[in-house]
């Protein structure tokens, strides 16, 4: 027999709340691939991700049922509820810094890949020790 | 309006705005004139240096806070109803603000950077988008220092991250790429924990303003139910925060970055960000458990502080310890900085901890914006006399530092004075903010912290005097200067060999300027007197004392601040 309140919890998380689930995912598989590979660029895929699982966390923070966007006409004399703009604008800067991040990443990554020939981080700690 | 600063509440978006606006000028100029950069830069900063004078004097001078709401009135504070709840003086856009506590920091912020262009006038690396990305970090740092805003303030941590990620790189050697790059994954898996704390918050509080965010912690809004201190998102988003902002500051297990960075950047980008990028990491931090979170959510969770703590007495005792075994004098500084910076964040956390009383409170405050001024100008001067040693004669090592007091006195002894003022020898700067930090733990009464405090000023001297010791006492014949180029290395064939010879590849143009030598002097004469002048920044900094002591971020100070009311009517 199993405990009803538990499973109504994880029953009502996986219908209602699944985004937050994404988000701890996505952050969680981010984190792993930044720490775990050893390719240069997939650590950066691994950042970007991370970045990605925060981005959707403020964008379903802002979702409201039956919401409309929230460009209000001048006109309107009611307002229907509408979804929240603020984490929106917030998601919207958050991609231009990250987009900003991968470019100075990358751009060091070519620099390195230039004197190493290889995007393997083992290899090229082991050229470095050689030298 | 014969008042010369009410312009005053422009001050804080200017200090942001003339740098970032100017860091597109020698790269666009540039295109026209080839050696523009340094001028540009030069009138850039002396202009920011003018403001942060101006702001310094509108807070200490005449007791202001000083606020700027970006996007004017209408984005500002304001009580009106909304479905019939009142919105309380909630505010809608971002803040800006020059305090008791952000205005230091701008004058420091202002200070290095111009006294760093001078310096790196001749150090190089030259170039007009270094210029370009110089100006930028200066743009972030002050963004940093005045913000009012915790998403605001990851933004500005992130402009500050990507422009010293450029920066470290500068010098196009391979190891500082390498190092840049650490620094960016890390530095940005920080940023981004930070950001997810800050979700939290919001989802929790429905604000990012720092002043309405510690008002709903404290349940004061009607829409609120009661303090949220108890609440587990709140703990979790202090969590976040406080990983993030360590990460930033260098704060041992998250320092990894730091020592590579310091040690593979060129010579002045390392004065520039060991002197102010974890400076402001720092404060942030600081600023975020003092009047965000407040003493208040501290005493309904005590095992959040303890946990900053411990990690902040680790710090301490690791950096220390990891200092005393380098080989090379950059690297040895630079987990300095990690001990140092355990110091500043140990005084931040007994000043919000719930054991201490007003007076750890007080002393908490004073020791940590002390130490954190004076360890800004104290290892920004122990870098540029390396680099300035390195320019001179090549020495890069420990080793090759033996006899250097003949060979020359007057950077040994710069050494000298900033190594003992870095270990807290009165009546240097290093020593009054070690002195406040020492009183605020042995006040609260948390003796392991008063233990580690101590044992502080004993495992600095450990690296400081090894290499007192190199210098002043060591004259065995084969200690030559060996002018940077591989052969003269005794270890050259080990990693760092290849950055080594990168930097001093060219020892007959790189002489010690005259910026290199005021730099170190000015630094030294700072780090010497700073210390006489411990209670004029104290008693400048009463006004934190007080708010903190309220638990109150001064609301209604703001609504009966002379500078607001100009806000308010234009």
């Amino acid at each position: 027999m199993i405990d009803p309140l538990p499973l109504q919890v994880g029953i009502e998380l996986l219908t209602h709340r699944y985004a937050y689930l994404l988000f701890a995912l996505l952050l969680a598989i981010g984190l792993y691939i930044i720490i775990a590979s050893s390719n240069l660029v997939k650590m950066i895929i691994g950042l970007n991700l991370f970045q990605t699982a925060i981005f959707l966390f403020f964008i379903s923070t802002a979702y409201v049922t039956g919401g409309a966007t929230p460009v209000i006409p001048k006109e309107a004399k009611a307002y229907d509820p509408f979804v929240s703009p603020l984490p929106q604008v917030i998601v919207l800067t958050a991609i231009v810094v990250g987009i900003a991040l991968t470019a100075v990443a990358l751009a060091l990554i070519v620099r390195i890949y230039s004197a190493y020939g290889t995007l393997e981080e083992d290899t090229i700690r082991e050229v470095r020790a050689d030298e | 309006m014969s008042d010369p600063l009410v312009a005053a509440k422009l001050i804080p978006a200017l200090l942001i705005v003339v740098p970032i606006l100017a860091a597109t000028l020698p790269l666009a100029l540039g295109l026209r004139w080839e050696r523009v950069g340094w001028y540009v830069t030069a009138i850039a900063l002396a202009v920011e240096a003018a403001l942060a004078g101006l702001l310094a004097y509108a807070i200490y001078g005449q007791g202001r806070r000083v606020v700027h709401v970006l996007g004017g009135k209408q984005f500002g504070r304001k009580d009106v109803m909304i479905n019939g709840t009142p919105t309380e003086d909630f505010i809608v856009g971002i803040e800006l603000v020059g305090d008791a506590l952000s205005g230091l920091v701008v004058l420091v912020v202002a200070g290095v950077a111009l006294a760093v262009l001078a310096y790196m006038r001749r150090a190089g690396p030259r170039g007009n988008a270094f210029y370009s990305g110089y100006l930028l970090l200066t743009g972030g740092l002050m963004g940093v220092a005045v913000t009012g805003d915790m998403f605001n303030l990851f933004v500005f941590l992130e402009i500050t991250g990507l422009a010293t990620y450029a920066l470290v790189a500068a010098d196009r050697s391979t190891d500082a790429a390498i190092a840049a790059l650490k620094y960016l994954v890390i530095g940005t898996a920080g940023a981004s924990m930070y950001l997810v704390g800050v979700g939290y918050l919001f989802v929790r509080t429905g604000t990012l303003n720092m002043v309405d965010l510690s008002r709903s912690l404290a349940g004061d809004p009607s829409w609120i139910d009661g303090a949220l201190y108890a609440d587990p998102l709140v703990a979790a988003a202090f969590g976040f925060v406080a990983a993030g902002l360590l990460t930033k500051a260098a704060i041992f297990p998250l320092h990894t970055w730091q020592p590579d960075a310091y040690a593979e950047a060129p010579d002045s980008v390392t004065v520039y960000i060991s002197a102010l990028v974890s400076t402001v990491a720092a404060y942030a931090f600081g600023r975020v458990a003092l009047f965000v979170f407040t003493p208040d959510f501290f005493a309904a969770n005590p095992a959040l502080i303890n946990g900053v703590l411990a990690l902040a007495g680790a710090s301490v005792v690791a950096g220390s310890a990891l200092a005393a075994t380098q080989r090379r004098i950059k690297r040895m500084f630079a987990y300095s900085s990690v001990a140092q910076f355990g110091l500043v964040v140990i005084a931040f956390a007994v000043a919000v901890h719930p054991a201490s009383g007003d007076g750890a409170v007080r002393f908490g405050i004073y020791g940590a914006v002390f130490h954190l001024v004076a360890h800004a100008v104290i290892k920004g001067g122990l870098f540029a006399t390396a680099g300035a040693i390195a320019a001179g004669d090549g020495s890069r090592r420990l080793s090759s530092y033996a006899g250097l007091a003949r060979r020359r006195p007057f950077l040994s002894g710069a050494i000298a004075v900033l190594g003992l003022a870095i270990v807290g020898v009165p009546p240097t700067a290093g020593f009054v903010g070690k002195w406040y930090i020492a009183v605020a733990a042995v006040e609260s009464g948390l003796w392991p912290v008063v233990g580690v405090v101590f044992a502080s000023t004993v495992l600095t001297l450990l690296y400081v005097a090894r290499i007192l010791e190199k210098v002043y006492f060591d004259h065995r014949p084969d200690a030559v200067p060996d002018h940077g180029d591989a052969s003269g290395e005794p270890t050259a064939g080990d990693a760092t060999g290849g950055a080594v010879a990168a930097d001093g590849g060219a020892p007959a143009t790189r002489r010690v300027s005259l910026g290199m030598a005021a730099f170190v002097a000015t630094a030294v004469v700072i780090a010497a007197v700073l210390g006489f002048g411990g209670a004029e920044i104290a008693s400048a900094l009463d006004p934190v004392v007080d708010a903190v002591q309220e638990s109150a971020p001064a609301i209604e100070g703001v609504k009966t601040d002379a500078i607001w009311e100009v806000a308010n009517n234009e």
